[in-house]
């Protein structure tokens, strides 16, 4: 670490592979643990990274996960190249799927990916261009650091 | 209560994790949704579930579960045992079905990671 624990990588995750599905959030976990990252951010971190890979898994042709660590906020980016989402309302409401039956065989693909994505993070933005692809960003916060008395007075 | 413990309870199979019988474990969450286990299932517990893909193990590596109960005499499938293995999770098979396996380990004094949903334990991520 160059500083206290800053750190920001891209991790590739191939559409369709689901035998893979979940090695990229496995990886992510192992190394935010590694580096001392409090066991509340990480656990959240991991949660949302494993849905967000689920989902490029499921329905994009690729696509990459990129996550920045500050001490005081992990931010997870998934980014692909797929369909798209074309109303993003619709798919944040819980229940609401377009699964294939090989989602729903491995547990997912209840409608509930996004719904776990957002409620896991403390900030969260959908950006989707149907035909294209979509980007999820996400930040877990570290209520920790910034909630020490001079944090607010620093930025 | 140790996983030994558990497993004599369910008369269960080790498929994998003969080493971590000792391991003490208090609570446990049910569900066949890996999503629904991602919301709602706390560390440390115990996973009861009737699927057995690869994704019951990572999910269970998010999560840092301690152990897995298939239930329905489900056996996995290889690949997925190779993976308990790698990451080192405990899977245990049983004959009772979901809600047998539930009732009888609840019977001895393991708790849901939950009680209700929007009960104040229900917001596991968060702990």
């Amino acid at each position: 670490m160059p500083e206290e624990n800053r750190f920001e990588d891209s991790f590739a995750v191939e559409g369709g592979n689901f035998r893979a599905a979940g090695n990229v959030s496995g990886k992510i976990k192992r190394i935010l643990k590694s580096i001392g990252i409090n066991d509340n951010v990480v656990r959240r971190v991991a949660i949302v990274t494993y849905e967000a890979e689920i989902n490029i898994v499921s329905y994009a042709r690729k696509g990459r996960i990129v996550i920045s660590v500050r001490p005081d906020l992990v931010q997870v980016e998934a980014i692909d190249e797929g369909p798209g989402i074309e109303d993003i309302e619709l798919a944040m409401q819980e229940g609401w799927s377009t699964a294939s039956a090989q989602v729903r065989e491995m547990g997912f693909g209840a409608g509930m990916g996004l719904a776990n994505m957002k409620k896991y993070s403390d900030a969260f933005n959908i950006d989707s261009k149907p035909g294209l692809g979509t980007c999820v960003k996400m930040q877990v916060f570290n209520l920790e650091k910034m909630l020490q008395p001079d944090y607010w007075l620093k930025i | 209560m140790t996983l030994s413990e558990i497993r004599d309870i369910l008369d269960a199979d080790v498929i994998v994790g003969e080493d971590q019988l000792g391991k003490e474990i208090n609570t446990a969450f049910s569900a066949d949704l890996m999503s629904d286990v991602l919301a709602f299932a706390k560390s440390g517990s115990l996973l009861l579930t009737g699927l057995t893909n690869p994704q019951v193990v990572r999910t269970a590596d998010i999560l840092e579960i301690a152990a897995i109960i298939l239930v329905r005499g489900k056996r996995p499938p290889q690949e997925t045992i190779q993976l308990a293995q790698d990451l080192k999770i405990p899977i245990l098979t049983t004959k009772y079905i979901l809600f047998e396996t539930s009732g009888r380990l609840h019977e001895k004094g393991i708790v849901g990671c939950i009680e209700k949903v929007g009960s104040n334990r229900a917001d596991a991520g968060r702990e």
